[in-house]
């Protein structure tokens, strides 16, 4: 493999010169297959998709390169992002963001009783949880919130919401902060929280 | 609003963790590959780059990808 350095790789690539991409490529193929080692989804014909749309997502994004690694890291941060992205999406492709929130049981049922004491703080906890996240939160903030603890993915909730991954996070992170002060305005701390849930 | 217990369980861990200045996913994507180097190469990391290990205890994902991309690292796989 050729040595090059940052400012030699980001050069070739914006000239789109072939050695350059093609090494490009096989940086990306082998990361990739590290990087997705023992999962059956990410098969042989997988890594060659992720790897040529991650190729395409490094050339279409190498003025957002910060210099501040090498060059061979960031394409492969990039690529793997492009790679579990695309695995979440194909578990996810099927499943109605509205369903998944309005409709969808419960996963679980409640945890069976055990010492009343605590069984009591819990169930006290979890209503008043339930009646800040109804209360306190906006409808955004409870879909979003809501989906991401049934499990959906990050990019999924933010695509059907029409969000970037970051707008999501801060729709989701105001929501945390939220029932943390709803939380707190109830006198519940993080002790009892703790004690509650035997964390 | 159908959280189960243990979803809601889940969600009081993270509020718990929850701090005024977290960074997005996108931002973590911005500081993964030079917190990576670092801790693939066993080296201290820096105040700034604290907000990067901080977001993988906030999110899942991301710290799925950076596994994964701790995997990539090894051996030569990007170290050209």
């Amino acid at each position: 493999m050729t040595a090059r350095t940052n400012e030699d790789w980001l050069r070739l690539l914006g000239e789109a010169e072939e050695a350059a991409v093609a090494e490009l490529r096989e940086v990306l193929h082998r990361g990739l297959r590290r990087a997705l080692a023992g999962r059956a989804a990410a098969d042989d014909g997988f890594i060659e998709d992720v790897t040529q749309d991650g190729v395409l997502k490094v050339l279409g994004g190498l003025t957002t390169f910060r210099g501040d690694s090498r060059f061979t890291t960031w394409a492969v941060t990039v690529a793997v992002r492009v790679a579990f992205t695309e695995l979440r999406r194909a578990r996810w492709k099927d499943v109605s963001l509205d369903r998944l929130v309005e409709d969808a049981p419960a996963r679980q049922p409640a945890a069976p009783p055990t010492d009343t004491p605590s069984r009591d703080a819990r169930q006290a906890l979890l209503a008043e949880m339930r009646r800040v996240i109804d209360a306190d939160l906006t409808d955004r903030q409870r879909q979003a919130l809501v989906a991401e603890f049934k499990g959906m993915p990050q990019a999924e909730i933010a695509t059907r919401m029409g969000l970037t991954r970051n707008a999501l996070y801060k729709l989701t992170h105001d929501a945390r902060q939220s029932l943390k002060r709803g939380l707190e305005a109830a006198g519940i701390d993080g002790d009892e929280v703790r004690a509650a849930f035997d964390m | 609003m159908s959280l189960s217990p243990d979803e809601l369980k889940e969600l009081a861990r993270y509020v718990l963790l929850t701090r005024p200045d977290e960074i997005g996913c996108d931002d973590w994507l911005g500081y993964a590959p030079s917190y990576a180097e670092l801790v693939a190469a066993h080296q201290p990391v820096p105040e700034p780059l604290q907000k990067a290990a901080e977001h993988l205890d906030m999110c899942p994902e991301c710290a799925e990808e950076f596994r994964g991309l701790l995997a990539a690292l090894k051996e030569d796989g990007a170290g050209s």
